[in-house]
């Protein structure tokens, strides 16, 4: 009796359909893991795609280097779990954007938050006050993540704001819920207008 | 609790303890280490709900020992730890080797030896899941490679340990624990649940231990009216202990032969494109992963690979590298560490091939560039 | 006694004797006072398990016929603590010697004291590793000759009995082999205790401890026993100086409603369940 599982045919990598590579970098505590697992999840949630996130943590919880990868795929497998040539960069602070932008693909879009990110040379870049926004419009910093999740969403469009809002919805208790949900809504309300700068490949 | 058939995005880690659940699971024992906690976590948040028992034990060792305690008294049971705590575990694998008690072992790899990397990715216990304890025994363990895998084989585990009365060991990586993937938790009634075979007999007839013609005795919980002996010493049919050479050698080969005899049942794999391959990666966990981009990537500069996903580490399937190295040129095995797997592929190859490592032991996923580059390295021997 | 005794009832003695310790050994007594207690209370042996860790007492499971578990050295606690959180209703009765039970169990030991969970350990307590020949153990008192302290014993011993109290075990009692009438009742309150019952039983070892301590014969220590010990209801009467070198002996601490974690545990099942219909 043999237990070959399935002999896998790269059939499904023949065919037209996509592959964003994206990576969430910035400091510990910037809540970056838990963007890139709504963004994940959101992605899962539509039925369609497939997606992965891992992430690269120290012991320490707070402070530190902080990094999140988001594979979103049309594809029935995705392979490698790790973003290597990144399709989106987002970087929340000037450290990881001078870490992670070698790797940022010739076409491939640079999001940064104007505050704490000064100048970026990339024309495809798009600058934005995550923090700064968090802070005005929902009354605190912390929320900035999730702008960020509403921001790339909006950008990338593939996910949509239907399983955005659910990821969101379902991944915070009823004491947070609203307020993520309107950093959500902001976000993708941004974001949207940059969709022209996405090319899905 | 997830929707069944709906996908979801779900940790590795919280994928195992849902396996566990599934394969009846009732009683978890552990104590915290990274990479590993998640699953004591959400055992210890789910098995009271369905009346089952999680206790937070002081040690690895006392872990174990509550979890062999508890299959003794009926119940399917399961630990899970990392490397400094598997180690710690080793005594008490051996006892349930010895005693023939149904285990789950789970252990997510983390870079070693010691405390090593205890936050970064390794595959470097593929040898020690199959050696650690002292003794001659046969290990059983299983790899996952994906998020939906690392269910199933949760699963499979259970159904492994429970029907060949053995502990069975399940390996993941610290990138497979804590990675995020779609899920979809199967219809229960699509699950296959394998349970230890009971006995029928009266007491008077029953052997705990009893010589049969497939190696596989019928268990007996404490406390069902079968009253007998176990112990870690080297026993009779009965669990008594023996020094007597004939009973000696017949028990210990039938902690062998009991899983050489189902080695085939419980052989998991994944041929990837191998059909027409020239060139062959063997590989296991999330380096597995890697290699089948590797694969894709290599195909388009028209390599012909293709890879053996092991999902049994041990007992080593000898027979598939034989097999699949009839038509080939030479074979990769990629793992993150310095070359353990490696070995077995080399004994178990027939043929005089070269056989090359693609190996990191860093703490980061081995990637696909790397694995390609051994393939070069080795596709250049042969024209050479 | 012969094998008419009721006690035979209980014992694998056609299969599995003679046993394996030694003439004047002290574990045989208590094997004895287990069973006597067990045949008092009426259990079936069906539903008694007992778990024992490596040593000469832990080869006791070999030769009762309850539900016998023989486990590695030190970790029998740990063992039991999976059986009985599984089936509540068995009686569980860890039997370990001193080096098993203190030193590389007394981890073991003291967190399932702390827990309160319902075994009965029953601590057989002869001063010296037997089974591996004679070596000084957590008990051994100061001074005392073993093959691995051959110019006396410089390490302090422990107390079992405050270590136990300390731990949170809710029973405590101490006797000895010679005072056997005292230690089946012991061991039978200790039994019919829920929570964690801890028993220290003074035991001899005359072939080792004995020979390298100049107690040649079992009757020069169970006699050594007889006047070193000081029953704990009169202790109050006495002058530390009387007391000094005395092994304490009766129950140190007995308290029933102490809360025990199987009993917390199923609470616990039980108030979750009480929460999902609610919802």
């Amino acid at each position: 009796m043999s237990r070959a599982k399935h002999n896998h045919r790269a059939h499904n990598h023949n065919k037209e359909g996509f592959k964003l590579e994206i990576r969430l970098a910035g400091s510990g505590g910037q809540g970056l893991i838990t963007a890139g697992m709504i963004l994940a999840k959101a992605a899962v949630l539509t039925g369609r795609l497939n997606s992965v996130q891992t992430q690269s943590y120290g012991p320490e919880a707070r402070g530190g280097a902080s990094r999140s990868d988001v594979i979103i795929s049309s594809y029935e497998e995705i392979y490698y779990p790790k973003a290597r040539k990144l399709d989106l960069l987002l970087a929340f602070n000037e450290e990881s954007y001078y870490k992670y932008i070698p790797l940022l693909k010739e076409e491939g879009v640079l999001i940064v938050d104007e505050d704490y990110v000064p100048e970026v040379r990339e024309k495809n870049a798009v600058r934005f006050p995550f923090i700064r926004t968090a802070k005005t419009e929902i009354g605190t910093p912390i929320a900035a993540n999730i702008i960020a999740v509403g921001f790339i969403g909006g950008l990338i469009k593939v996910v949509g704001e239907k399983a955005l809002k659910e990821a969101v919805a379902s991944s915070f208790n009823e004491a947070f819920r609203e307020k993520n949900l309107k950093a959500l809504e902001i976000g993708y309300r941004v974001g949207s207008k940059q969709s022209d700068r996405m090319r899905l490949v | 609790m997830q929707d069944k058939g709906k996908p979801t995005l779900i940790q590795g880690n919280i994928a195992c303890g849902y396996g566990a659940l599934a394969a009846g699971c009732s009683f978890f024992a552990g104590y915290p280490i990274t990479p590993s906690t998640e699953i004591a976590e959400f055992m210890a948040r789910e098995l009271p709900k369905r009346g089952g028992k999680f206790i937070q034990m002081e040690d690895e060792m006392g872990s174990l020992a509550a979890v062999i305690g508890a299959s003794i008294a009926g119940a399917k049971a399961m630990t899970a730890t990392s490397g400094p705590g598997f180690s710690l575990m080793q005594e008490h694998l051996g006892f349930a080797y010895m005693t023939e008690t149904p285990v789950v072992v789970v252990n997510v790899m983390r870079g070693g030896p010691s405390t090593g990397l205890p936050t970064m990715t390794s595959q470097s216990d593929t040898l020690q899941a199959g050696f650690g304890p002292h003794g001659d025994y046969c290990a059983v363990v299983f790899a996952p490679s994906s998020v939906q895998e690392v269910f199933e084989y949760t699963v499979k585990a259970f159904n492994a340990a429970e029907f060949l009365q053995t502990p069975v060991v399940l390996l993941m990586d610290e990138t497979l624990a804590h990675m995020r993937e779609r899920f979809v938790h199967p219809p229960a009634d699509s699950i296959e649940v394998i349970n230890r075979k009971e006995p029928e007999m009266p007491f008077a007839w029953f052997k705990r231990f009893e010589m049969t013609p497939d190696c596989i005795s019928n268990f007996s919980a404490f406390g069902d009216g079968y009253r007998y002996h176990i112990t870690g010493l080297t026993h009779d049919q009965m669990g008594f202990p023996t020094a007597v050479s004939r009973e000696v050698t017949d028990g210990l080969e039938k902690l062998r032969d009991k899983i050489l005899n189902h080695k085939e049942r419980f052989t998991y794999y994944e041929k990837f494109m191998t059909d027409d391959a020239n060139w062959l990666i063997v590989a296991f966990g999330t380096a597995a992963r890697s290699a089948k981009q590797a694969v894709i990537e290599a195909r388009r500069h028209r390599m012909k690979v293709g890879l053996l996903q092991l999902c049994t580490i041990w007992p080593f399937p000898d027979e598939l590298i034989a097999e699949l190295s009839r038509n080939i040129e030479g074979i990769v095995v990629a793992e993150m560490n310095m070359g353990q797997l490696i070995r077995e592929v080399k004994r178990a190859c027939p043929r005089k091939l070269p056989i090359l490592g693609a190996n990191r032991y860093d703490g980061v996923l081995i990637t696909p560039d790397e694995i390609i580059h051994s393939l070069k390295v080795v596709h250049g021997n042969k024209e050479r | 006694m012969g094998p008419k005794s009721p006690v035979y009832e209980y014992l694998r003695y056609k299969k599995k004797f003679p046993t394996v310790w030694c003439p004047g050994c002290g574990i045989g007594t208590v094997m004895g006072a287990i069973i006597r207690a067990v045949m008092s209370l009426g259990y079936e042996k069906n539903d008694v398990v007992m778990v024992s860790g490596i040593g000469c007492s832990s080869r006791m499971p070999v030769y009762v016929d309850f539900n016998t578990l023989h486990t590695t050295h030190g970790r029998a606690i740990a063992f039991a603590t999976g059986i009985k959180l599984v089936k509540p209703h068995l009686k569980v009765i860890v039997v370990t010697g001193d080096g098993d039970g203190l030193a590389i169990g007394g981890n073991h030991f003291i967190h399932a004291a702390r827990r309160n969970i319902d075994l009965t350990h029953i601590l057989i307590n002869n001063s010296i590793y037997g089974m591996t020949g004679g070596q000084y153990s957590p008990t051994t008192p100061v001074g005392a000759f073993a093959y691995t302290a051959p110019y006396g014993n410089i390490e302090p011993d422990f107390d079992v009995v405050k270590l136990g109290i300390a731990a949170g075990a809710s029973f405590v009692a101490r006797t000895t082999v010679y005072h056997v009438v005292q230690m089946g009742k012991i061991i039978e309150k200790a039994l019919k205790h829920k929570g964690y019952s801890l028993v220290d039983v003074i035991s001899q070892c005359p072939v080792l401890y004995g020979r390298l301590n100049k107690m040649k014969s079992p009757v020069e220590m169970l006699r050594w026993q007889k006047e070193h010990t000081v029953d704990v209801r009169v202790t109050a009467k006495r002058s530390p100086e009387e007391l000094k070198g005395k092994y304490i002996v009766g129950i140190f601490k007995d308290e029933p409603d102490m809360p025990e974690y199987v009993t917390e545990y199923q609470k616990l099942i039980d108030s979750l369940k009480e929460g999902a219909t609610k919802r």
